[in-house]
């Protein structure tokens, strides 16, 4: 923190060298030992640097919004930031939402059903666990600690083939159990939710529990899952974005179009532009990536009230 | 994007490339191959239509729909169900991991025919010849029936070609007076002439494009890979690649090419504003012009792919058939169906009307086809053009039997001259380097 505030006067310092030399050391004498959250000081350097990060994150966004009011032609022959003469954003979606009798419609209900079987079952599971390891004693603790350290180190692409080559073998490629299956596991979410049950779930609460006579699971869904909310919901948060956006698995398992999610589909649609007979359909690219993310989004904003609560849990001792 | 995409294609590239190790040696162990299918005779693909059955058909062609439904008509005990399993690359990883797997793969799949020799010499297509389908040799033309025979044995049958022809936009070229170039030469003065008249203008676009490369190889006679079975020659500094680098080196260093990428929206948009004056590809092209860029209605013509030395030659650029799989459960019937898609008049008809350009020689000769005024053309007669350019392509081309594999490497290899403006046979040469040391570890006997 001290950096920060010392980076803060140095930004200071150099913004106000135009200013008379009285009212910088008056400012300097009423300085405070530590900035305030109650009176957050300005930085003109941060202020900036979150202006292009703003901006840096938000141009795609208004791309995406702008280009997808455009028809086909107008994509190719108009300003890549700014809109056409024709605004077809509705017809655009209809088109999409319509095309190859509905097949979007299809893959958007594909994805919805990976993403709450796959990252709501990883969810469940990855509580269960992690609570479990956070708070019951057992032997081999420390080698499942390993084991899940270990497997947040191997990206998700590596095991790809492996596990294609696997489930082939189970006959269970090219059906939806080829997604959720790997889906449901989350070594991460696990370690996020047993590094979060050691300090918000107090062993004391669980020993009073048991006082009382309540069985295990009977603590665990009345009480325990209370405390965790605000970790649960984080995780909730990253498995469904990691399902959301899962790509290169549906991709090797899928052969049949009409168990894709969407970011399989779409890369379809993208590649329909290409070689003999090539069918462009930029547009229809375009809104319905539009439309994929729209549901990421509402989560976000949903979620996000617990997200912040969830960081910050945990953070003062009470 | 490009990049995120290039990164992709690698990673499946590596999927393809795991895959095909495993084929490999199932292939040395099973030389000789088609031992278990039963084969049979045409009479018998007429039983298997008359009693039916069930088929898997994995196609990206946009007329696929329209001819399963024809097809299904005609042979209503046959139920053929139609998957799109992705466009090119992504369909032949599925196919060689499917293949890879011992089950999941079609009865019939669309295989463009750069892409047979990998999966013919891996032993994953049946041979159709024991189908008495090799009488069907007099109704394709020559050099797409050369593309599905591997090995000497029949592993697919043609559904279209790509005789490749110069696409120009004459409105930019009237605007410029620039003539329409007949030889190489006059191509590259072209460029020169176009760019100096307008600095915003190119004469066409060329990122690397290891399709492209290879047929102005073959156009130029160079032959640079020969296999025979797993015997593989690859020699991409023979004389008609020289040919070839000698010309588009003076682009490439030049800085006469437009730096799009081929197929995106930006080149589809460089094709109708005139930025990107000409084309020299397949003769499908004109299909896609109309229906995705309708803007340049008027402005395109055909002519004549440019030569080295005045004489007509040209060569094929995409194009592609389809192939039954040995993991078919029922080969004839895949064949019989196969042989309908690809020679019964009524499918061949849906093809046409999509906009695809016939491998089949009574549709190349047919007066009505070839007469046939195109109005996005200005009214020309673009099918004389392109059926002649069929009849002048150069015999005695091979691609290598992991073209795939070689396609996807081309841009890290070839592709970097292109970027860098430098010696396009320093990138081939390192391109060759590259699939040697990779046909060698996966059993092949490269250039030993």
């Amino acid at each position: 923190m001290s950096t920060l505030t010392e980076v803060m006067t140095t930004t200071d310092a150099a913004g106000g060298r135009g200013a008379s030399g009285t009212r910088s050391r008056r400012r300097g004498a009423y300085r405070p030992k530590y900035s305030s959250p109650l009176r957050p000081r300005k930085s003109v350097a941060f202020t900036l640097l979150m202006g292009i990060f703003v901006i840096y994150s938000l141009v795609p966004l208004v791309w995406l919004l702008i280009n997808a009011t455009k028809t086909q032609a107008g994509l190719f022959s108009s300003f890549g930031l700014w809109f056409d003469d024709d605004f077809v954003l509705f017809q655009n979606i209809w088109e999409t939402l319509t095309y190859k009798d509905g097949i979007f419609l299809r893959w958007f209900g594909n994805t919805l059903l990976y993403v709450v079987v796959g990252a709501g079952g990883a969810t469940l599971l990855a509580t269960l666990a992690g609570y479990g390891l956070a708070k019951f004693r057992f032997t081999g603790r420390k080698a499942v600690f390993a084991v899940v350290l270990g497997a947040i180190a191997v990206p998700g692409t590596a095991l790809a083939v492996p596990t294609f080559l696997m489930f082939s073998q189970l006959g269970l490629t090219n059906t939806p159990w080829a997604i959720i299956i790997p889906s449901l596991i989350s070594p991460f979410g696990l370690y996020l939710i047993w590094v979060y049950a050691v300090d918000s779930v107090p062993t004391e609460l669980l020993e009073a529990a048991r006082m009382d006579g309540a069985g295990e699971f009977r603590t665990f869904f009345t009480i325990s899952i209370r405390l965790l909310a605000p970790g649960i919901v984080t995780v909730l948060l990253f498995t469904v974005v990691a399902t959301w956006n899962n790509y290169f698995l549906p991709l090797i398992m899928l052969s049949d179009p009409t168990w894709y999610p969407l970011t399989v589909g779409l890369n379809q649609w993208s590649a329909q532009a290409t070689g003999v007979a090539a069918q462009p359909i930029y547009n229809l690219v375009i809104t319905g990536s539009l439309l994929t993310i729209v549901p990421i989004v509402v989560a976000f904003l949903g979620l996000q009230r617990f997200w912040q609560s969830g960081l910050s849990a945990g953070s003062v001792k009470q | 994007m490009s990049i995120a995409r290039s990164a992709v294609r690698r990673t499946l590239s590596v999927v393809a490339a795991a895959a095909l190790i495993g084929t490999l040696a199932a292939c040395s162990s099973g030389t000789g191959g088609g031992g278990s299918d039963a084969g049979g005779s045409a009479s018998d693909l007429d039983a298997a239509l008359e009693k039916g059955g069930k088929l898997t058909y994995w196609s990206w062609t946009p007329s696929a729909e329209a001819q399963v439904a024809a097809f299904e008509d005609a042979y209503p005990n046959v139920d053929v169900e139609l998957v799109n399993a992705g466009t090119n690359t992504e369909e032949y990883t599925k196919l060689q991991n499917a293949i890879k797997a011992g089950s999941g793969a079609p009865d019939v799949v669309q295989i463009e025919y750069y892409a047979i020799p990998q999966f013919a010499l891996s032993d994953s297509l049946v041979d159709l010849g024991a189908y008495g389908l090799g009488d069907l040799e007099d109704q394709y033309s020559a050099s797409t029936w050369g593309a599905v025979n591997v090995g000497g044995k029949l592993v697919g049958l043609p559904q279209d070609s790509g005789p490749m022809a110069l696409f120009y936009n004459k409105t930019v070229f009237d605007q410029y007076g620039i003539a329409v170039p007949a030889t190489w030469d006059e191509y590259v003065q072209a460029a020169k002439d176009l760019h100096a008249a307008d600095p915003s203008k190119y004469i066409t676009a060329d990122t690397g494009d290891s399709g492209f490369a290879t047929s102005m190889i073959w156009q130029a006679g160079g032959r640079p890979f020969e296999a025979d079975g797993t015997n593989v020659t690859i020699d991409l500094a023979d004389e008609g690649t020289q040919k070839w680098t000698g010309v588009w080196n003076q682009l490439v260093e030049g800085d006469l090419l437009s730096s799009t990428p081929g197929w995106s929206d930006e080149w589809y948009k460089g094709l109708g504003d005139g930025s990107i004056a000409t084309l020299v590809i397949g003769a499908w092209m004109p299909g896609v012009l109309e229906s995705s860029v309708p803007d340049a209605a008027g402005d395109w013509r055909v002519a004549p792919m440019p030569t080295y030395d005045g004489t007509p030659v040209a060569a094929e650029n995409g194009g592609g058939g389809q192939s039954v799989t040995k993991q078919s459960e029922n080969p004839a019937l895949a064949a019989a169906f196969l042989r309908w898609l690809n020679s019964d008049p009524a499918s061949i008809e849906v093809f046409l009307s999509s906009g695809g350009f016939p491998a089949t020689t009574a549709d190349l000769n047919d007066p009505d086809f070839v007469n046939l005024e195109s109005e996005y053309f200005g009214g020309q007669k673009i099918n004389e053009v392109l059926t002649q350019a069929s009849k002048d392509v150069s015999s005695g081309w091979s691609y290598l039997p992991y073209q795939v594999y070689a396609n996807s490497i081309f841009g890290d290899t070839v592709g970097q001259a292109y970027a860098n403006g430098t010696d396009l046979n320093d990138g081939l040469a390192t391109w060759q380097d590259q699939l040697v040391d990779y046909g060698n570890e996966q059993g092949f006997s490269v250039n030993k």
